[in-house]
C-alpha cells in the first residue's frame, strides 16, 4: 500500500509545480520571468507567465494568456516541449469591490470564486462557473469568450458538457438543470436564454450533482432533497425516477468511462453502484461516513473511493466484487525549511487521468491551522498486471493559494494535463508528459477511442528516457 | 404469413399476461377501496370488523367477479386500440372528427357501460344508503300502502360511473392514452411497475376529483332526465319526503361526495393500471440475431426488422437492435458474422438496408413537406394516381393514413366486420399489403395534397368521402379548422423513435465495427450510411428553421397519456448529431479514406472538427 511518507517532500515556500517530465515534477520560483530547465538534451522552456498575468491585470484581457495556452499545446509536439502553466485570474471578472464587500460578509465566500469546471470531452475548450452564477466558455481557437446568464442559474454546483456533442452543457443549478446549447462557430458573446433547456422535477432541487452517459444520450441528476435520482432524456425532457429506500437523497454521481456503471453516494453511510443496463444496483455500506469523492478507471472495471473521515482511498473492482484499501494518506510530516508540515488527512476529491495512469487526490487539510494546508497529492498508477499506486508528488501553487478543484483534461495526447483552481481565483494547467504504457485506450464498451493526431514519432527519442528512469 | 401470426401472438400472449396480472391485483385493490370508503375514525374496530366480514361476503365476491369482467374487457379494449404511432390531431375539427368517430364512439359506449358496472360495484360494496335501486317508502303520511321508491343515492353512483368511464374514453382521444410509448431505460417489469404506482395513484385521483365537479354540474341541470326515465321503466315513485339530490343542497352532501370521488379513484385506478402493465409488458422484448433452431428462425431479428407488419414488433426490433448494438458484444459479433456456406454478412446487409431505407423515408417526408410549405401550403396537384389523400399540410407519413385506414374505417365498410370484430384478430389474418403502415412509403412524393383537411392525419379516404357531405365547408368551420401550431411538425416526426433507434443501432455498430468487425463487412456500407445521415441532417436542419418547427410543446402534466411523441422531433434531431458524433470520433481521420461528395466530406470535417 502507498502512504505519503514515500512522497517527496513539499516544494519550499514561494515555489510553484510546473510540470511533470521525465518522472520527475518539475518547479519554480514565483518571482523568475523565464524557467529554462535543462537535462536529458531537452530543454524545457517555461513561458514567463508573470508578464501575461500583469498584462491581464491591468488591461483585463484574456487573448494573451489564450495565445500562451495555445502555444503548449501547439509546440508540445516538437523538440522542445513546452511546459507552461497558464494562469487565469478570476478575480478581475467580479468588481473588486463587491467582492471585498461579498469577503467581509460571507466567511468563506472567497473559497468558492470558481464554482465549477469542466472541460469539453473532445475539444480544448473549457466552462467556468463564477460567483456571480455566470458561466463562461473560453476556446482557444476562438476570440469570443461567451458568458452564460439565466435567471434560473442559481448557485451552479456542477457542471459537465454532452459527450459526443460540440455544444452542450449542462449546468446543475440551485431549482433546476440548465442544458446550454452554445454554437461553436457563434461570434455571439452573450447567447440568449433561449439557447438553455430548462429540465425541472417538482422536488429535485438543489441539483447537486450531474452526470452525462458517455454515449452522450442520457443524463443523470441528483439532490441531497430528493432520494430519487433522475434519468434525463434530454433532448426530450422527459425524466424517469430511480427510487430507493434508504440513504435520504443522492449527493454525488459519476457514470464509468465506459457507461456500464454509475456511482451514487448519499448523505448517509451509504452508495450505490448503478448497472446502466437493466437500471439495478448494489448497495455498499460505508462503516464511518458517506462516500466522499469517486473516480472510476477508463475501462469502468474498478472505481476509487474515499470515505468522510478517514484518510485511505478505496478501491472496489467488478471482476469479482470487493472493496480493499490501496492507499493510505494519513498525516504525515514533512520537515521543511520555514517549520514542519502537516499533510495528510481527509480526502476531498479524486480525479484520475483519462488513461489511468495519474491519480490526483485533494487533501482538505486543516483550515484553522497554518502547517496543515490543502494539498494536491499525485500518485503514478498502475492497473495492469496488478494494480499499484506509486508516489509522484505534490502539486502546489504560489505562497498563499490553496487548491479548491481538480480535473483532468479528458484528451490531452502528452501525457496528462491537471486543472486546478486555486482559492485566489486561479486556473491552472499542469501538465505530466509521460507515454502511455497501455497503447490502445479503450473507451466505450471496448472499442476504441482512437486519438486522431497521436503523435507517437515525436516523442520517439524522449520515450527512452521515461523509461529509463521509471 | 406464419411468421406473422407467431409474432402477433407474441403480442397478445403479452396483453393476455397483463390483463391477468391486472385482475390478480383487484382483490387488494378492492380491499384498500373497502377500507376507504368506509372510514370512521371513531370506532376504528368496528370498522375494520365490518371491512373484513364484508370482504368475505357473497356479495364482495360476486362484485369481484364481475370486476374482473371489466378488466378483462378494458385489457381488451387497450390491446384493440393501442398504437405505438400517436395520432396527432392537426386541428380542432380533426380532433372533434376522432371523438366523433363511431370507432371511437363505439369505444366510449363501451366504457360508459363499464363505468356503470364498476359504479355498481362500488354502490353495494359502500352499502348502506347506496345499496340498491329502490327501497319501499310510505308515500302519503296517513300510512298507506308502502310503494318501491327510487334510490337516488344508488343512481347517482352509477351515472357517475357512467360519467368517468365515458370521460375517461374521450380524454384517452386526447391525451392520446393508445399510444405506447417506450421507456427511455430498460427497467424489469416489477420495478417499472412499482415505480408507476405513485403516479397512477395521483392521476386517478385528480383525474376522478375533475370528473366529479364537471359530474356535478351535469347532474344538477340535466339529473331529473334519468331519473324520470328511470322511475319510468322501473315503475318507481320518487320519494317526496327524501331530498332531491338535483338540488344544491342534495349535491352538498360531504359524505355523498366523498364516496362519489373514492369510487371514481377506483375505476380510474383499476383501469390506468391494466394500461400501464399493458404498456409496461408490451414494450419489453428480446429477439435473438440468429437462431440455431429452424422453428425460432422467423423471430430472429434480421427477420422481424424487415416486416412490415404488425408495426410493434418492428418497433421492439429496432429497440433492440439500439440495445444489442450499444450492450452486447456477443450479439453485435452475430451480426457482423458470415453466413456459413457462402460467407455472406446476411445479418448487416438484413439490419443496415433497412435501417437505411428508414432514413431516407424520413428524408423524403422532410423533404415533400418541406416543398409543401415552400408553395405557402397551397394545394398543389402532383396527383399521379386515384389516391387521393389529406393530411397536415399536404404531407404527413403515410403510414398513419395506411395504419389506421383498416381498423378505423372499419365501420364505414361494410365488408369489413363489425364494429364489434377485433382489428386485432384481423391483423392476425390480414394480408401484408393491406394493412402494412410501412407499406408503399416510397410513393411517399407521389401522393396527392389538398389544401383543407377536414380531418386528422391518420383520416383515411373513405372517411373524408363519407363525412364530406355530413360537414358542408361553412364559415364557422374554418374558425375550427385553424391549424394547431406545430401539430403538422409533431405529426412529420411522429413514428421518430424507429428513426433513433435505427440511427443508435446503426452509429454503435459502426463504432463497434473499427475493432470487432473481422470481416469489413461495415466497411462496405460505411459511405452510404454516412451519405444517408448527412442528407437527413440536412434536410433537419432546414426543417427546424421553418416557424413553429423549433418551439418548444407545453410541458405536458402529469397524466396517463404520455406526451413524449410531442418532442420526438427535438430527440432525433440530438440522435442524429450524437449518431454523427459517434462514428466521427471513432474513426477520425480514416474517413477521408471513405468515397464521398465533396458537399458531405465538406460537412463532415465540420463534424470532425466539433463545429456543428
Amino acid at each position: 500500500m502507498c502512504s505519503l511518507a514515500l512522497f517527496p517532500p513539499p516544494l519550499p515556500s514561494g515555489n510553484t509545480t510546473l510540470c511533470e517530465s521525465n518522472n520527475e515534477l518539475l518547479s519554480g520560483l514565483n518571482g523568475e520571468d523565464t524557467f529554462q530547465v535543462t537535462g536529458h538534451d531537452v530543454n524545457y522552456i517555461i513561458l514567463p507567465f508573470h508578464h501575461y498575468w500583469h498584462d491581464f491585470l491591468h488591461f483585463g484581457g484574456y487573448h494573451s494568456c489564450h495565445n500562451l495556452w495555445l502555444a503548449c499545446f501547439v509546440e508540445s509536439g516538437n523538440t522542445h516541449l513546452l511546459a507552461c502553466m497558464c494562469v487565469h485570474h478570476f478575480l478581475l471578472l467580479i468588481d473588486s469591490e463587491d467582492m471585498i464587500a461579498e469577503f467581509s460578509q460571507v466567511l468563506n465566500w472567497p473559497d468558492c470564486v470558481v464554482r465549477a469546471f469542466a472541460w469539453h470531452p473532445h475539444t480544448d475548450k473549457f466552462a467556468v462557473a463564477l460567483l456571480d452564477d455566470s458561466i463562461k466558455i473560453y476556446n482557444p481557437k476562438s476570440a469570443t469568450t461567451p458568458t452564460l446568464k439565466h435567471r434560473l442559474q442559481r448557485n451552479v454546483a456542477a457542471l459537465q458538457w454532452k459527450p459526443l456533442c460540440a455544444s452542450g452543457l449542462a449546468v446543475a443549478c440551485q431549482s433546476c438543470i440548465l442544458v446550454w446549447h452554445v454554437d461553436p462557430c457563434s461570434l455571439s458573446t452573450r447567447p440568449s436564454s433561449g439557447c438553455a433547456q430548462v429540465l425541472s422535477h417538482p422536488g429535485h432541487s438543489p441539483v447537486t450533482s450531474i452526470s452525462w452517459s458517455p454515449s452522450g444520450s442520457l443524463l443523470v441528476s441528483a439532490s441531497p432533497m430528493d432520494t430519487a435520482m433522475m434519468v434525463w432524456d434530454v433532448a426530450a425532457e422527459n425524466c424517469v425516477p430511480l427510487q430507493r429506500v434508504g440513504g435520504g437523497g443522492v449527493t454525488l454521481l459519476s457514470w464509468s468511462p465506459d457507461g456500464s456503471h454509475v456511482l451514487a453516494s448519499t448523505p448517509s453511510a451509504l452508495f450505490r453502484v448503478w448497472e446502466t443496463r437493466m437500471w439495478t444496483c448494489e448497495r455498499w455500506p460505508c462503516i464511518k461516513g458517506r462516500c466522499q469523492s469517486g473516480c472510476w478507471s477508463p475501462d469502468g472495471s474498478r472505481l476509487l473511493f474515499s470515505v468522510q473521515g478517514e484518510s485511505v482511498i478505496y478501491a472496489l473492482t467488478f471482476t469479482h466484487f470487493g472493496s480493499s484499501v490501496v492507499a493510505d494518506l494519513s498525516e504525515t510530516t514533512f520537515n521543511a525549511q520555514n517549520g514542519d508540515i502537516v499533510v495528510g488527512g481527509e480526502i476531498q476529491n479524486l480525479a484520475w487521468d483519462p488513461k489511468g495512469e495519474r491519480l490526483a487526490v485533494l487533501l482538505k487539510g486543516d483550515p484553522h491551522a497554518a502547517d496543515r494546508p490543502p494539498m494536491i497529492a499525485v500518485f503514478r498508477t498502475r492497473t495492469s498486471p496488478i494494480f499499484e499506486l506509486l508516489p509522484c508528488g505534490f502539486v502546489q501553487g504560489e505562497s498563499g493559494d490553496e487548491p479548491r478543484l481538480i480535473q483532468f483534461h479528458p484528451n490531452f495526447q502528452q501525457g496528462a494535463l491537471l486543472t486546478v483552481c486555486w482559492s485566489s481565483g486561479k486556473i491552472s494547467h499542469v501538465p505530466f508528459y509521460f507515454l502511455s504504457a497501455r497503447v490502445p485506450h479503450f473507451g466505450f464498451n471496448g472499442s476504441p477511442l482512437p486519438r486522431p493526431q497521436e503523435r507517437f514519432n515525436d516523442f520517439a527519442n524522449q520515450s527512452l528516457y521515461t523509461e529509463m528512469l521509471s | 404469413s406464419h411468421a406473422n401470426f407467431q409474432c402477433n401472438k407474441v403480442i397478445c400472449w403479452r396483453a393476455t399476461a397483463s390483463i391477468a396480472w391486472a385482475v390478480l391485483l383487484l382483490p387488494p385493490t378492492t380491499a384498500v377501496f373497502v377500507i376507504l370508503s368506509r372510514f370512521s375514525i371513531f370506532h376504528p374496530m368496528q370498522w375494520l370488523s365490518e371491512c373484513l366480514s364484508l370482504l368475505l361476503s357473497i356479495n364482495a365476491i360476486f362484485s369481484l367477479i364481475l370486476l374482473s369482467g371489466v378488466i378483462i374487457m378494458v385489457g381488451f379494449l387497450n390491446l384493440e386500440y393501442y398504437t405505438v404511432i400517436p395520432t396527432i390531431a392537426c386541428s380542432k375539427i380533426a380532433l372533434l372528427g376522432q371523438l366523433l368517430h363511431p370507432r371511437q364512439f363505439f369505444s366510449s359506449l363501451v366504457h360508459g357501460v363499464m363505468g356503470m358496472v364498476v359504479g355498481w360495484c362500488c354502490a353495494v360494496t359502500v352499502g348502506g344508503r347506496y345499496e340498491t335501486l329502490g327501497y319501499s317508502c310510505q308515500q302519503s303520511d296517513d300510512g298507506g300502502p308502502s310503494q318501491m321508491c327510487l334510490n337516488e343515492y344508488h343512481l347517482f353512483l352509477l351515472l357517475s360511473g357512467v360519467f368517468m368511464g365515458f370521460s375517461h374514453s374521450l380524454l384517452g382521444v386526447i391525451h392520446n392514452m393508445n399510444y405506447v410509448p417506450f421507456h427511455t431505460i430498460q427497467q424489469y417489469k416489477y420495478l417499472r411497475f412499482k415505480e408507476s404506482i405513485p403516479l397512477v395513484v395521483k392521476c386517478s385521483a385528480s383525474q376522478a376529483l375533475y370528473s366529479m365537479r364537471n359530474f356535478i354540474v351535469l347532474y344538477f341541470f340535466l339529473g331529473h332526465i334519468p331519473k324520470g326515465w328511470i322511475c319510468q321503466t322501473l315503475q318507481l315513485e320518487v320519494d317526496r319526503s327524501a331530498h332531491a339530490l338535483d338540488t344544491v343542497g342534495g349535491l352538498l352532501d360531504l359524505s355523498l361526495l366523498y364516496h362519489t370521488w373514492i369510487s371514481g379513484t377506483f375505476l380510474l385506478f383499476t383501469w390506468y393500471t391494466t394500461l400501464q402493465l399493458f404498456r409496461i409488458f408490451v414494450t419489453e422484448v428480446s429477439f435473438p440475431v440468429q437462431s440455431s433452431f429452424t422453428d425460432n428462425a422467423h423471430q430472429c431479428l434480421a427477420k422481424v426488422i424487415a416486416e412490415k407488419q404488425p408495426i410493434i414488433l418492428k418497433f421492439l426490433a429496432l429497440q433492440d437492435l439500439a440495445l444489442l448494438s450499444q450492450h452486447s458484444p456477443l450479439r453485435r459479433a452475430e451480426v457482423f458474422s458470415l453466413s456459413q456456406p457462402g460467407g455472406h454478412p446476411h445479418n448487416w446487409i438484413a439490419v443496415s438496408k433497412e435501417c437505411l431505407s428508414l432514413l431516407s423515408d424520413l428524408t423524403q417526408r422532410l423533404v415533400t413537406y418541406h416543398d409543401t410549405v415552400a408553395t405557402n401550403g397551397r394545394a398543389k396537384s402532383l396527383s399521379t394516381g386515384s389516391e387521393r389523400k389529406n393530411s397536415c399540410l399536404g404531407v404527413c407519413p403515410l403510414h398513419h393514413r395506411r395504419r389506421l385506414l383498416q381498423p378505423l374505417t372499419a365501420p364505414f365498410t361494410p365488408d369489413l366486420d363489425s364494429p364489434f370484430s377485433s382489428p386485432a384478430l384481423r391483423r392476425l389474418t390480414a394480408p401484408v399489403e393491406q394493412c402494412s403502415p410501412w407499406h408503399g412509403t416510397v410513393q411517399s412524393p407521389h401522393i396527392a395534397r389538398r389544401g383543407h383537411k377536414l380531418w386528422s392525419t391518420s383520416a383515411g379516404e373513405q372517411q373524408i368521402e363519407s363525412t364530406a357531405p355530413l360537414a358542408p365547408r361553412m364559415t364557422s368551420f374554418f374558425v375550427f379548422n385553424v391549424q394547431l401550431p406545430e401539430a403538422s411538425s409533431q405529426a412529420l416526426f411522429a413514428d421518430s423513435q424507429a428513426h433513433i433507434w435505427a440511427l443508435e443501432g446503426l452509429s454503435y455498430l459502426v463504432q463497434a465495427s473499427f475493432t470487432e468487425d473481422q470481416f469489413g463487412v461495415v466497411q462496405t456500407t460505411l459511405p452510404s450510411i454516412l451519405s444517408s445521415m448527412l442528407v437527413l441532417q440536412e434536410a433537419v436542419d432546414r426543417h427546424f428553421k421553418l416557424p413553429h418547427a423549433s418551439s418548444k410543446p407545453v410541458r405536458c402534466s402529469s397524466t396517463m397519456g404520455d406526451c413524449s411523441y410531442k418532442t420526438l422531433r427535438f430527440a432525433l434531431r440530438a440522435a442524429l448529431k450524437t449518431a454523427l458524433y459517434r462514428i466521427t470520433t471513432t474513426f477520425g481521420e480514416h474517413l477521408n479514406a471513405v468515397q464521398l461528395s465533396s458537399e458531405h466530406r465538406k460537412k463532415l470535417q465540420h463534424f470532425l472538427e466539433y463545429k456543428e
